[in-house]
């Protein structure tokens, strides 16, 4: 047993504070364990979003020491000495403690269009190489946990939420668009709606990631090679300059 | 009066794992106006857990598999109690349902010739688990979310709910809260599907999420509906031991399926004791360690090695090294996958790896693991027909981990990601056409208020903190439902959870109703305690061991209990044993066994 003291943000859309709670800590225990101690023992109301503890649903999202990471997957023992403070994410509206509105991320979800295959092939199984599966697969590791999206500074600094629909859909379009068997054409749309222009490769969604996914290297760059290819460079600059001066 | 929000479906789906998800993409494809309800966010129930694979006898390994041999193999696991008929309908759809799901645009691992690869599991006889990595669960259940959004289904995440409606004993809809304003809801249907999942949560060392309080389950049963065999729960032999925080997480199976050996503190191989070996396996498996290595990587010419028994054989063969006092340091077994090599261990086993390396300050491409059986699946629940998933309650459907009759008193990993695909599909075309074929009910106002007033009750000066009770009641399910059961431990465990039944008004939620787990966790107590009741009371009822109901009293099958299944149901407040005959097979099925059993 080791003492650790948490302090907490508490409280709502109307404003909170930072409050402080001391926690008995069994060998192991992540920060998740501690939320969870203080609930059972001290504040019952304590808000917190989660569901695996394994770090496979990317519910408990939080700003520990003001870096993004899952709750579940920050060992107490590995973080440096000192009071712990675990704060909401910042970039959607809080909704109690250490709850926010991520809806948004499920509404820009709804725009893209969904994987769509030849409709030739019938009831036949597909074959597929594994080579041509793997690059598809890193993408779906993603657990939806929009810590990438909590830190993209298109959306966190500059709220450019209308424009930009942020590194986890710019992956799962990515992963729609080199899926070997895809033929839908959503070149237009990753430019206009999805806004992949906005990416200006700072990779801080990579460096935050907990499926350690390479969003911009194996995502978005090629994404952004792929709309400039079948849009034509000459289309896109004239996108440039549009936004530029719009 | 409180006020409540309200939304009219002709089917309403409770539960957005991988069985409510592909019963509403089967609802809404059969034109019924779908409402999906879930009690956290989409795409993060608990089917996103699961690692192994999804079985399947697609036959794509170069083996003569086919759905009989998957038939028997499900009913051997099962020890036999389960329903045949689900098991044959179970059997013969799961290849198509995996398919299918390829063509929402699931991507699978795959074989060198481009086929969906499969790989082995516990008491399956061949290769048959689809799967990707070690996240077959976030694979399904992503693929379907995508699917259902696709389809426009309408969702309510974050949605709580806590009673069913009745219409003079037709189920018509639901009643409970949003999480985050705390305000209630009221859901009218024709009809209703429950896919809500398993009830895990009711033991301390589990594999489970959040969410396996058992709500589906506890609702339809306070709702009149029938639950079988929920003395049936399965202990997964391998969960994390150590650190103690870490203590009950999933050490998947296809650590098995992929060599992992295990040892105890004496070095030895221990499941090739002779006493481990059940008789209707003997001769199936390796006959030495020699067999096993060259297993590896000749699957054709020899057998599996004895770690891939099923999950109760090998759960119990841990336990009984343990209490023979040649347990690891801290109370478990050694799994060892080294001989594996680092570079097959991180492509096979990549999240594994991982869990080890960040939770358990393990490298397991160079120690070994340690591990002990955790709470991991519950076979028992709802009954549900095998051809519809109707329940004894007109109007109601059951489908996933929440239902029961596939599984019988063991099942087999990777049949439960398949049992949500064949059985959520059926649960949603039988719901959609029972909304056709009946009018709305018509829905009092007194069962609703009644519910508001109970829902309350905790704001209204209780002193029972609701998390401590939660933990008195898994000390109770541990202690006394645990792994290996007495007549003496269950009926002190009954008196115990008894007990705690009598506090259970005195519940206190703290602070207020927006976004409040002290709230949430007084009415997952609720559950849990009815469920424990049952579940305690049904084990006593099965005088035998058979599959994860191990009986100290009755060590050994009876060919009288191998007849039937236990049912419990809550009348006038109270819980209800008794039994019914365990449906026959049909003479083409029983032929499948000609010779084998
Ligand atoms: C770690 C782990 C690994 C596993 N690996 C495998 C594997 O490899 N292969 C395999 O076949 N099986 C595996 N399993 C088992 C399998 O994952 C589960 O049995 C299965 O996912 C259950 O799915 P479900 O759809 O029935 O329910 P769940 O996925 O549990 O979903 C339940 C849904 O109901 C909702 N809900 C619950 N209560 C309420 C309420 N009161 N109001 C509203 N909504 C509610 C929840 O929000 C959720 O959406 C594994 C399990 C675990 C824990
Ligand atoms: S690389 Fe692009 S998506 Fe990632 S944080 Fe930077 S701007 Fe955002
Ligand atoms: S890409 Fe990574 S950081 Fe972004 S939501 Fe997915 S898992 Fe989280
Ligand atoms: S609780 Fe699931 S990722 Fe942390």
């Amino acid at each position: 047993m080791a003492e650790y003291t948490l302090r907490v943000f508490r409280g709502d859309a109307k404003g909170g504070e930072e409050r402080e709670y001391r926690v008995q800590a069994a060998e192991g225990w992540v920060v998740l364990d501690a939320i969870h101690a203080i609930q059972r023992e001290q504040d019952g109301s304590l808000a917190c979003r989660w569901n695996c503890k394994a770090a496979k649903c990317g519910s408990c999202s939080a700003e520990i020491n003001g870096i993004p990471s899952l709750m579940c997957k920050t060992r107490l023992d590995a973080l440096p000495p000192g009071p712990i403070r675990v704060y909401p994410i910042k970039t959607f509206p809080l909704i109690r403690d250490l709850v926010t509105d991520v809806s948004w991320n499920y509404e820009q979800a709804k725009k893209i269009q969904a994987f769509t295959y030849d409709p030739k092939i019938g009831d036949q199984p597909f074959r597929i190489r594994q080579r041509d599966v793997e690059r598809v697969q890193e993408f779906r590791k993603c657990i939806e946990c929009f810590l990438c999206q909590n830190v993209c500074h298109v959306l966190r600094e500059h709220q450019l939420k209308d424009h930009y629909f942020g590194p986890r859909q710019m992956i799962r379009l990515a992963g729609l668009e080199m899926h070997p068997m895809d033929i839908a054409d959503r070149a237009e749309m990753i430019w206009q709606e999805a806004g992949v222009g906005y990416c200006n490769i700072t990779k801080c969604c990579e460096e935050v990631c907990p499926e350690s996914i390479r969003i911009t290297d194996n995502g978005i760059i090629p994404l952004k090679e792929r709309v400039i290819d079948s849009r034509g460079l000459l289309r896109v600059l004239r996108g440039l300059v549009r936004r530029r001066t719009g | 009066m409180e006020t409540y929000d309200s939304f009219e479906y002709d089917v309403l789906v409770i539960g957005a794992g991988g069985a409510g998800l592909r019963a509403a993409i089967a609802s809404i494809e059969s034109g019924a106006s779908t409402g999906l309800v879930c009690k956290s966010l989409l795409g993060k129930a608990h089917t996103v857990m699961a690692e192994g694979g999804a079985a399947a006898a697609l036959g794509n390994m170069n083996e003569p598999d086919d759905w009989r041999v998957h038939f028997v193999d499900t009913m051997k696991g099962g020890k036999f109690i389960n329903h045949p008929r689900t098991v044959e309908i179970f059997a013969k759809e799961a290849p198509d349902r995996i398919l299918e799901l390829e063509k929402y645009g699931a991507v699978f691992d795959r074989t060198p010739d481009g086929k969906i690869s499969q790989r082995p599991f516990g008491g399956h006889l061949y290769r048959r688990l689809n799967h990707v990595g070690d996240r077959t669960g976030l694979e399904l259940i992503r693929t379907l979310q995508d699917k259902a959004v696709s389809l426009d289904v309408h969702t309510h995440m974050e949605v709580t709910l806590t009673r069913l409606l009745l219409d003079d004993g037709r189920v018509i809809g639901a009643f409970g809260y949003v999480r985050d304003t705390g305000k209630f809801v009221l859901f009218r249907a024709k009809a209703v599907v429950i896919a809500t999942g398993g009830w895990g949560k009711m033991f301390r060392v589990t594999s489970n999420s959040w969410e396996s309080t058992g709500d589906g389950a506890a609702m339809a049963f306070f709702a009149g509906a029938q639950l079988k065999d929920m003395e049936m729960v399965q202990f997964h032999p391998t969960g994390m031991v150590w650190p103690p925080g870490m203590k009950g997480i999933l050490v998947t199976e296809a650590v098995r399926g992929e060599g992992g050996i295990l040892t105890n503190s004496l070095g030895e191989r221990f499941m090739f004791k002779d006493e481990y070996m059940p008789e209707q396996y003997r001769g199936q498996f390796a006959e030495d360690e020699a067999e096993a290595r060259r297993w590896l990587d000749d699957k054709k010419n020899n057998r599996r090695p004895p770690e891939l028994l099923p999950r109760d054989v090998v759960a119990r063969s841990i336990y009984k090294e343990v209490q023979a006092g040649r347990g690891s340091p801290h109370g478990g077994a050694f799994l060892d996958i080294r001989h594996r090599g680092a570079a097959y261990i991180k492509a096979k086993l990549p999240s594994m790896y991982e869990q080890f390396h960040r939770l358990g300050d393990l490298d397991i491409t160079k120690e070994r693991m340690e591990v002990a059986p955790t709470i991991h699946y519950t076979m028992g629940g709802i009954a549900a027909d095998p051809e519809t998933c109707a329940t004894t309650l007109p109007g109601l459907y059951a489908a996933g981990e929440c239902a029961c009759g596939l599984h019988g008193a063991n099942r087999l990993g990777g049949n439960s990601l398949s049992d949500l695909l064949v059985f959520g599909r059926r649960a949603g075309l039988a719901a959609a056409e029972f909304a056709k074929a009946n009018a709305p009910g018509k829905l009092d106002e007194e069962q609703v208020e009644v519910e508001t007033r109970s829902l309350l009750a905790p704001f209204e000066g209780g002193n029972e903190n609701p998390f401590h009770l939660h933990s008195e009641v898994q000390d109770i399910m541990g202690e006394h439902a645990g792994i290996a059961r007495t007549t003496a431990g269950l009926e002190e465990g009954l008196a115990k959870m008894l007990a705690v039944k009598a506090r259970l008004p005195n519940l206190k939620a703290e602070g207020g109703r927006a976004y409040n787990p002290s709230w949430h966790t007084c009415r997952d107590v609720v559950h849990m305690v009815a469920l424990g009741e049952a579940i305690l009371r049904s084990a006593a009822e099965r005088k035998e061991s058979r599959g994860g109901h191990w009986y100290l009293d009755y060590p050994n099958e009876s060919d009288e209990w191998a007849k039937k299944n236990v049912t419990a149901t809550f009348v006038d407040g109270e819980v209800r044993i008794g039994s019914s005959p365990v449906p026959e097979m049909s003479p083409e099925l029983k032929a499948l066994f000609e010779g084998k059993k």
